[in-house]
């Protein structure tokens, strides 16, 4: 029974939860997808939506959280309008990760792990993104930068607002 | 469409599921994720006939999480229907009810191909009930992962498709006895499967002519780091490293000398000058004293500190080790700050020994799954070959080529 206080999850939520649910013959298999939907909604995972996600999977909050917080891509602290990864794995930094770090550090203002005081962009650090032919590699949004050049990330940038 | 399913439809009307896997059998066909087992061995072990428990899985590892290693994004957002076709015989040949694509968060545009490419083998009556007006039918789905380089392990894979932590299982019992949900289960890795149909419809002794060796087939090579054309290449089985290194890959850039490489992602040991004519097959490469890996190799110039190399390595295997055992979890960590403390010139000299000694505590037989064995493979062999450079460090108390 789902109690009456729900206010995170939506019913468009709830409807994509419910489409990838056949995918697997029990309801806890759609748990990560289902905390990915959220986060496509909320841009993160906070307490109050764990709690209701976890009750409309039938599962313990922490249950859930124990899930939830395995996988990096979840995440479970508030993040900028723009997420931006930074590969650091070993051909980017071959290639010059330390410069790319350094550059993004500076024109953000702000250190890995870390949101620039505006709430643009959110800076984490990220394993191998499988582009290893054009490192340096970061992904912002969804989208990948391939060969990053220090001098190019402020262009970069620009494209999001 | 490579293929255009041809073998979908020559397995389900004309080959029964054993045939299909004694044919893979004798292909001698090895799984191109980087363990090598043979594919049709693997196969064989999933219990068939009117007692074999249901629903049965095939799974197909697109996790591709290994540093260095972007083969399989290329086969899949290239071509997501032979990955598919692939899948398909795999699953008739082991008699899934059920098949997933198991594909790392970062490959967005795979997805999408992916996803629509399923769509379209469904709408032909490729997947779904009674495919091509056989007896046999499977569903496909895509689940898109979370993260986690645990999750390229084939029991951590399974339990992050339960929807749990990817945490590795005990084996035995072996997946192809009880997997997903406890069910008879086959994980193979993307590019393995990709080779399938081209044997259905070419046959096994085609398939073994392609390579160079013994061992049967093409591989996909790569390479990156400082080399003048980084990139991947579907090469024989058993193509040389230095035809890899120097004519696809050009060489390492002008004004660089090769001092080695990792000859197939960031678990394998190195391998230097005098490897150069080494085969890369399984075989070879493992009496070159490495492994063939993914066959993605990561190129190293004289530029680059082989400390700090290592160093990247081993932060991101302690960052990505599960927590479950605790030689990896503990052991790891300790690894990755000792290699700091050599690398930022606070060495001393029996740290060698602490490394030394570390390689052998999480080696084989130490840890509950490969990932902290694969992590010392790159650290004991750098420490043979480089061990000059990590006493310079120590000696003068900082990084020369800082």
């Amino acid at each position: 029974m789902l109690s009456e206080h729900l206010t995170m999850l939506t019913e468009e939520i709830k409807r994509e939860i419910e489409a990838e649910m056949h995918h697997y013959p029990r309801k806890q298999g759609v748990c990560i997808e289902a905390l990915k939907v959220v986060q496509r909604h909320r841009g993160w995972v906070s307490d109050e939506s764990l709690r209701e996600l976890a009750e409309f999977l039938e599962m313990t909050p922490d249950e859930l959280d124990s899930v939830a917080t395995f996988y990096d891509k979840i995440l479970r602290r508030p993040v900028g309008k723009h997420v931006i990864f930074v590969c650091n794995s070993v051909t980017c930094w071959i290639m010059g990760y330390d410069r790319v770090r350094e550059r993004l550090t500076q024109l953000l203002g702000t250190t890995l792990g870390e949101t620039s005081s505006d709430g643009r962009f959110t800076l984490l650090p990220n394993v191998c993104l499988g582009a290893c032919d054009h490192a340096p590699v970061l992904m912002i949004d969804g989208d990948t930068h391939l060969d990053i050049e220090p001098s190019k990330i402020e262009s970069v940038l620009e494209q999001y607002k | 469409m490579a293929g255009g399913y041809q073998a979908v439809r020559k397995v389900v009307r004309e080959m029964t599921p054993q045939a299909v896997t004694a044919l893979i059998k004798d292909s001698n066909l090895k799984g191109r994720g980087g363990a090598g087992f043979p594919t049709g061995l693997k196969w064989s072990f999933v219990p068939m006939g009117d007692d074999a428990r249901h629903p049965k899985y095939l799974i197909a590892n697109a996790d591709e999480m290994e540093p260095g290693t972007f083969k399989d994004r290329l086969l899949l957002e290239g071509d997501p229907h032979q990955l598919i076709e692939g899948m398909i015989v795999a699953a008739y040949a082991i008699h899934a009810d059920v098949a997933y694509i198991f594909l790392r968060w970062a490959y967005r545009l795979a997805a999408e191909r992916l996803q629509r490419a399923v769509a379209e083998a469904y709408a032909n009556n490729y997947l779904g009930p009674n495919i091509c007006g056989s007896d046999y039918s499977l569903e496909m789905y895509l689940h898109v992962s979370a993260g986690r380089y645990m999750c390229g392990e084939e029991t951590g894979l399974l339990n992050a498709l339960e929807g749990k932590r990817a945490t590795p299982r005990a084996k035995p019992p072996f997946p192809a006895v009880s997997g997903l949900w406890g069910k008879p289960t086959v994980v193979n890795n993307v590019e393995t499967l990709c080779n399938v149909p081209h044997i259905v419809n070419h046959g096994a002794e085609w398939f073994k002519s392609l390579s160079h060796t013994g061992e049967g087939g093409t591989k996909i090579y790569g390479a990156s780091g400082k080399v003048k054309h980084p990139g991947a290449w579907e090469l024989p089985l058993g193509t040389t490293v230095r035809e890899i290194l120097e004519e696809h890959a050009g060489g390492v850039r002008d004004g660089l000398k090769f001092r080695g490489l990792i000859p197939g992602g960031a678990s394998t040991e190195f391998l230097l000058e005098q490897h150069l004519d080494v085969k890369m097959d399984f075989e070879s490469v493992q009496k070159a004293g490495s492994r063939l890996g993914t066959g993605t190799m990561i190129v190293m110039d004289d530029k680059t500190c082989p400390v700090g190399l290592v160093l990247n390595l081993e932060r991101f295997f302690a960052q990505e080790s599960c927590g479950w055992c605790t030689p990896c979890r503990e052991g790891l960590p300790w690894t990755a700050k000792v290699l700091q403390a050599i690398e930022n010139g606070d060495g001393q000299p029996i740290d060698m020994q602490r490394l030394a000694l570390h390689t052998k505590l999480l080696g084989p037989g130490h840890t509950f799954c490969a990932l902290a064995p694969g992590a010392m493979e790159p650290l004991q062999s750098a420490l043979n070959y480089f061990k000059d450079d990590f006493e310079r460090h120590i000696r003068e108390k900082r990084c020369p080529l800082r």
